[in-house]
């Protein structure tokens, strides 16, 4: 089982990144969950969401405490969050940024401008920059699942072609 | 296989209510319901559901408007969670007393105060007198399942009872997994109501039944939730039959040869699963019960000679857990340790229900996060 906790903020869109994420696993054939955590947070607030990926159905229902990957949309979260709570040694933070990133050793880092990505492509809703769609290019970049399967899932969601363009930018964006 | 679907425990509830075709559906909003019927009051405006959606003020109306549409012979369905349930209590005795096949989607929430909107069972179990027939499932597809399977079972005229399908708040009603819409196609046969009003035949209803006949009527209603084991059986049979998915009223993991069964509903008793094969690991022969069917009870589970670890996500006061209570009361001899967990959405985690099964303390009850000292 592979396990991914998002950090987001409220209104960011990780919940449906996190559905994208295992819709895109469930086309590849596997099995998968997404569940955000609700608490009493609203639109702002820092906020996390789960997905679990496995090759028979999950059937976990508890957090990841012991994630093997963080995804991390908006790095303002880390002022207030350890993001890197329990995450497994050698496992993978992928981060949106622009600027340099530096980490405790022993983790694989990856990145991405999502932000800026969103904002070239005019992907801008009530004036918030979408980054769940361009995390999926940049996800499916890292093998959590298949290109052509990261772009149904975006289009089962979006009609919108930007999602999809942003989702390929970020896809060559990132550096493996 | 047709394709799998991406959704929540709610929506799935929703789309087997579409598929169901119910001709009313009273409701009224409440978290972390509010997305079933949200989802039916989309279908019924685009058309997809021929229904008569009825906004109410209250739960309590929700459930006198189910009353009041089922007794005329058609298909009913509303859904409610938490203070919304405790709302309609009344009308839970009122709907399974007129005996009225009225079937209702349950997301189990935390009763406050404090204010909580997380999962726990107290709600419907305090609601366990009331003639409703209660199944718990634990996965996405099972709620959409049992859904379906709930229409035949309360209409079967060897049942009339109104059924109330329980899922986890937010746990299950809002985590998203893969499911297969299927079409039910005739597996749920029209309703004939036989006591339905009819202008044409007119009789009276809710008249008053005095002491030489109302006993009579409370002794039909437990000799039809008695019934209600064999349709519920056949119906799941049925269900295998059509449609390739087996059901059980208690769904065994790894009994037969197990020293210790973990019993719980809901979503803690799939994870259950979980710890019994962490458990396994170690050599432990540990095994699961998930009880699905909490009323009618389960009379044939087979525990004889095991311990059994027995989480309750639910407490009666100056009592102990409902369903250690009531597994100890219909099999004397059953060796229990018995697990208060998950409270208010408490996290119980498969590795914590492991924990349960190793230091366990038969005769015992254990309320999970309190010190050993205060217990």
């Amino acid at each position: 089982m592979y396990e991914i906790r998002i950090h987001s903020r409220g209104g960011q869109g990780g919940v449906t990144a996190a559905r994208m994420m295992a819709t895109a696993a469930v086309k590849d054939g596997k099995f998968a969950t997404a569940c955000p955590f609700y608490g009493a947070e609203r639109r702002g607030a820092p906020i996390v969401s789960f997905v679990r990926i496995d090759d028979a159905p999950v059937r976990i229902y508890s957090q990841i405490n012991k994630p093997d990957m963080i995804v991390i949309l908006d790095p303002t979260v880390m002022d207030t969050v350890n993001v890197l709570d329990g995450l497994k040694e050698g496992g993978s933070i992928f981060i949106n940024t622009h600027e340099e990133v530096s980490f405790p050793a022993g983790f694989k880092v990856y990145k991405a401008d999502l932000t800026g990505i969103a904002l070239r492509e005019n992907l801008v809703v009530a004036g918030s920059p979408i980054l769940n769609t361009p995390v999926i290019g940049a996800l499916a970049k890292l093998g959590l699942f298949s290109r052509e399967s990261g772009v149904k899932a975006i289009n089962d969601t979006f009609a919108d072609p930007r999602n999809t363009s942003a989702a390929k930018a970020a896809y060559e964006e990132v550096i493996v | 296989m047709s394709e799998l679907i991406m959704s929540t425990g709610n929506k799935a509830v929703a789309a087997a209510v579409k598929m169901a075709k119910p001709l009313v559906v009273p409701a009224y909003p409440i978290t972390p319901q509010t997305e079933i019927i949200e989802s039916i009051a989309d279908y019924v405006e685009s058309g997809e559901l021929k229904a008569r959606y009825i906004p109410v003020e209250s739960e309590h109306s929700a459930m006198t408007a189910a009353i009041g549409a089922s007794i005329t012979g058609v298909r009913v369905f509303t859904a409610t969670s938490s203070h919304g349930l405790l709302y309609m209590h009344e009308m839970l005795h009122w709907a399974a007393g007129a005996r009225l096949p009225i079937v209702m989607g349950q997301v189990n929430r935390t009763l406050a105060p404090g204010w909580n909107i997380w999962a726990e069972h107290t709600d419907a179990l305090s609601q366990r007198d009331t003639g409703w027939l209660q199944v718990y499932v634990s996965t996405v597809q099972e709620a959409y399942d049992a859904t379906l399977m709930a229409f035949r079972i309360a209409e079967d005229n060897r049942v009339l009872l109104p059924v109330m399908i329980n899922m986890d708040g937010f746990l299950l009603s809002h985590i998203m997994q893969p499911f297969e819409m299927t079409e039910p196609g005739d597996f749920i046969p029209p309703l004939d109501l036989p006591h339905k009003i009819d202008v044409k035949d007119p009789k009276g209803y809710g008249a008053m039944s005095p002491a030489n006949v109302h006993y009579q009527f409370r002794f039909d209603m437990e000799k039809c939730m008695r019934a209600s084991r064999t349709v519920i059986d056949e119906t799941e049979a049925e269900f295998a039959k059509r449609f390739g998915r087996t059901y059980a009223p208690v769904e065994e993991y790894f009994c037969d040869d197990a020293d210790v069964i973990i019993i719980a509903m809901g979503t803690l008793g799939k994870e259950a699963e979980v710890a019994a094969d962490l458990l396994r690991k170690e050599g432990v022969k540990a095994g699961v019960m998930r009880i699905r069917w909490f009323r009618p009870f389960p009379l044939d589970m087979n525990i004889k000679g095991k311990d059994l670890v027995v989480i309750d996500r639910d407490y009666s006061f100056g009592f102990g857990g409902v369903v250690a209570g009531e597994i100890q009361a219909r099999y004397p001899d059953a060796k229990i340790a018995s697990v208060i967990a998950g409270l208010g959405g408490q996290e119980v985690t498969y590795e914590d229900m492991a924990e349960f099964v190793r230091s366990r303390k038969m005769g015992t009850e254990f309320w999970f996060g309190i010190p050993q000292e205060e217990q």
